[in-house]
């Protein structure tokens, strides 16, 4: 095994079992900082795949931004540690453990099946992620997405205050 | 190619090393012969009145709401002031594009008042 | 520069709504009255777009290195979608006041869903698709939400917000995963070596998780639980815009997708039918249960995706074509009874049960009329435009040995004629209610007449839009 690959292996265990740390701790505010872990985790990945500006951004974005979003959307919710209602779901959660098992099932097979990946990635996904190679890609062959995200933008700035300016009430 | 980023995974591992040290340090070496006073929140500041787990105005979320949504706008300048030389012209009518376009939403949520704490 | 002009060109409808769309956003900036003002820009802007987007269905073409398609079928679902939101924007000002929100932000985010449906409609490539639905749903679920001080408003929102944002985790999984096997993301690629890859499981897992974010959004089984609620507690035309433009966007894709060569010789089509089948099977039955009109039309909707999705299971040029028909039918026909609904409504999600219309026909004779028109059509009675619809499509699914398909599709109409027509007997053999009030504007009204009128027009010469249709494609 390469070191890539032996790192990857660490990597992926630390992501999957931060993930499932953070759906089934009791506690919103350690289920976030497993999340964040999650994310870093998420990184290390996308580096090992050669994607150096998503990892920057997945640290910047991810784990800065939205995870201040995520604290921030817990504390208005005000969710103590008292999580009695749970019980109620157990019946749900259960079907909702099968129902995941059988698409990880699926997929699983999807991916294992010997017809798999006939395709294989164009040479310019292998080219390195630095913010040069996305850069020159982003501003010529996908202008267009990138002019719409500002409007994506915009209608989430409307949104935001629609719903949660005084003034709409 | 990987190889590169040895250095910043030492330094990572080094940060987490010394985090921890210290404060287990500081716990280890520091005397400790607490009291009433100063177990309370505010050592010889107001007493607390009530519950820490107050509801937290949604007037926070709007702001990290807000916050994120430029965040991003500057993640795509990022890349953009990189290959600025070679793009060019074009480039830049690209970008003014989407910062004018941005900036109008901008106009719109200082008007609204959404950045002032009423 | 000189290499965009072109470009420019060809996307004119698309471009003309951005600009109309920040233009009402900067007139809601530095007005202090702007309602008004947003209003009737948004409505002129709207009819702008209209007439630019009409001379454009002859001409096909594509722009900015293959990532949309312009003239022909784009332009066709532009002038849909352009429709519905002027209908809405239209409806909404009355039921705004009502509830009390007046607000020109309503227009604005349902200018910018119409620039999302616009992008889905010309997509050619998936990540145009992806940032489409999302300027779409993002605009949809504060809409859904915008009665601020109604709890049914915000639940509305909030299970549109949560289903809707999980579905789009399928569709980007699908879309990664079509990646992953072919390497490429445009829609043309894939339609065009779909048999290539069509042995890649990793490659038909991607297709299968891209129909599971798409059969949300158009409501269809079993992805329809949000339907119900979330129709019934948002604003009333805001439940018939996503009913007919969100719908009709999704399937612009569906088509775009899967209408052309996926099909052939692959168990999708045998899926499509199944979907098809369990949504106007549910949608009809469940329909009939209901006592609370919204909720009846969310059901109804629920089984008019699978009415369609048999044309696209059929997979032939009859069953396109018929969606393409009814598409646009139904957005007549469904604003127009949302509409009417929206009239009737009273504060406080009031007026909205079967037995509110009690002796409609002799109190208010005028809205009962229109009412009919619209259930008529909606159950597929000739001579409405509803009823051709159903018809190409069910004879597209007999024409691909689909026969069980049809009959199913025949028997639920048979079923959902109880339901409709239960409304019209509810308004004309019905003692009056006393305390029967709706409140609309005149340009209501007309928009109303209008839309009844068109109906009946396409009911009795459908095969003048169909001489259009047959060219999009």
């Amino acid at each position: 095994m390469t070191v890539d690959a032996i790192l990857f292996f660490i990597v992926a265990a630390g992501a999957v079992a931060s993930a499932v740390l953070m759906i089934t701790g009791q506690n919103p505010v350690k289920s976030v900082l497993f999340l964040i872990v999650n994310f870093f985790c998420l990184a290390v990945l996308y580096l090992i795949l050669h994607a150096q500006f998503i990892a920057i951004i997945q640290i910047l974005v991810y784990a800065g931004a939205i995870m201040v979003l995520f604290l921030f959307v817990i504390m208005l919710l005000n969710l103590g540690t008292e999580e009695k209602h749970v019980d109620a779901l157990n019946m749900k959660r259960s079907v909702a453990v099968i129902l995941s098992c059988i698409v990880l099932f699926l997929i699983l097979i999807a991916i294992g099946l010997p017809a798999a990946g006939t395709g294989g990635l164009p040479a310019s996904a292998l080219v390195n992620g630095t913010v040069e190679t996305i850069g020159r890609d982003l501003f010529r062959q996908y202008l267009l997405p990138f002019e719409i995200t500002s409007l994506l933008l915009l209608g989430a700035m409307v949104g935001v205050i629609v719903l949660a300016k005084k003034h709409f009430e | 190619m990987l190889e590169q980023y040895i250095p910043i995974g030492f330094m990572f591992i080094v940060a987490i090393i010394f985090g921890i040290v210290m404060s287990k340090l500081s716990e280890w070496l520091g005397p400790k012969n607490p009291n009433d006073v100063k177990l309370s929140t505010y050592e010889s500041g107001m007493e607390p009145v009530l519950s820490a787990r107050e509801r937290v105005s949604v007037k926070y979320y709007m702001v990290a709401m807000l916050f994120i949504l430029f965040d991003i706008e500057v993640v795509f300048l990022y890349p953009w002031a990189v290959n600025f030389r070679s793009l060019g012209l074009f480039g830049f009518v690209e970008m003014l594009v989407f910062t004018v376009v941005l900036m109008l939403g901008y106009i719109y949520l200082l008007k609204k008042g959404a950045l002032k704490w009423q | 520069m000189d290499l965009l002009t072109p470009h420019l060109l060809s996307i004119g409808p698309l471009l003309t709504l951005v600009a109309v769309a920040l233009l009402v956003l900067l007139l809601e900036s530095i007005i202090t009255k702007s309602e008004p003002v947003s209003f009737w820009t948004s409505v002129a802007g709207l009819l702008v777009s209209i007439g630019i987007a009409v001379p454009g269905i002859a001409v096909h073409g594509s722009a900015f290195g293959g990532m949309l398609r312009t003239g022909g079928s784009a332009n066709y679902f532009s002038i849909i979608f352009f429709i519905c939101a002027l209908l809405t924007i239209v409806f909404s000002r009355d039921y705004l006041k009502k509830r009390d929100s007046v607000f020109g932000e309503f227009y604005l985010l349902i200018l910018f869903a119409t620039v999302g449906m616009v992008l889905m409609a010309a997509a050619a490539d998936l990540i145009i698709v992806f940032l489409g639905i999302e300027l779409m749903s993002i605009c949809l679920y504060v809409l859904a939400g915008f009665i601020r001080g109604s709890v049914l408003s915000n639940e509305s929102s909030l299970k549109y917000f949560l289903l809707g944002a999980f579905a789009t985790g399928f569709l980007l999984y699908g879309i990664a995963l079509l990646y992953g096997s072919t390497g490429s993301t445009s829609i043309t690629f894939l339609t065009e070596h779909f048999e290539t890859y069509a042995s890649s499981r990793l490659f038909l897992a991607g297709i299968g998780l891209l129909i599971v974010g798409l059969a949300f959004k158009i409501g269809a089984v079993p992805f329809h639980m949000w339907v119900p609620d979330v129709y019934q507690g948002a604003p009333t035309p805001v439940s018939g815009f996503m009913a007919t433009g969100a719908k009709a966007a999704a399937f612009s894709i569906i088509i775009g997708l899967f209408a052309q060569r996926f099909v052939h010789g692959v168990q999708i089509g045998t899926l499509l039918a199944i979907l098809a089948a369990a949504s106007m099977i549910l949608g009809n039955v469940v329909a009939i249960a209901q006592t609370n009109v919204k909720r009846m039309l969310a059901y109804s909707s629920i089984a008019h995706a699978g009415y369609m999705l048999t044309g696209l299971a059929a997979g032939n040029a009859y069953g396109r074509d018929g969606i393409l028909f009814y598409l646009l039918a139904y957005a007549f026909m469904n604003l127009g009874a949302f509409g009417l609904i929206s009239f009737m409504e009273q504060e406080g999600e009031k007026h909205l049960t079967f037995d509110d219309y009690a002796g409609l026909g002799t109190t208010k004779p005028f809205l009962a009329v229109l009412m009919s028109v619209f259930m008529f059509s909606l159950a597929g009675i000739p001579p409405f435009a509803g009823f051709f619809g159903k018809y190409y499509i069910f004879v597209g699914a007999v024409q691909a040995d689909m026969t069980w398909l049809a009959i199913v599709g025949v028997l639920m109409s048979v079923v959902s004629v109880f339901y409709y027509l239960r409304l019209v007997m509810v308004m004309y053999f019905q003692d009056t209610l006393i305390g029967q009030t709706a409140s609309y504007s005149a340009s209501s009204a007309a928009f109303v007449v209008l839309a009844a009128l068109i109906l009946l027009g396409l009911g009795v010469f459908p095969s003048s839009l169909l001489a259009i249709i047959t060219t999009l494609y």
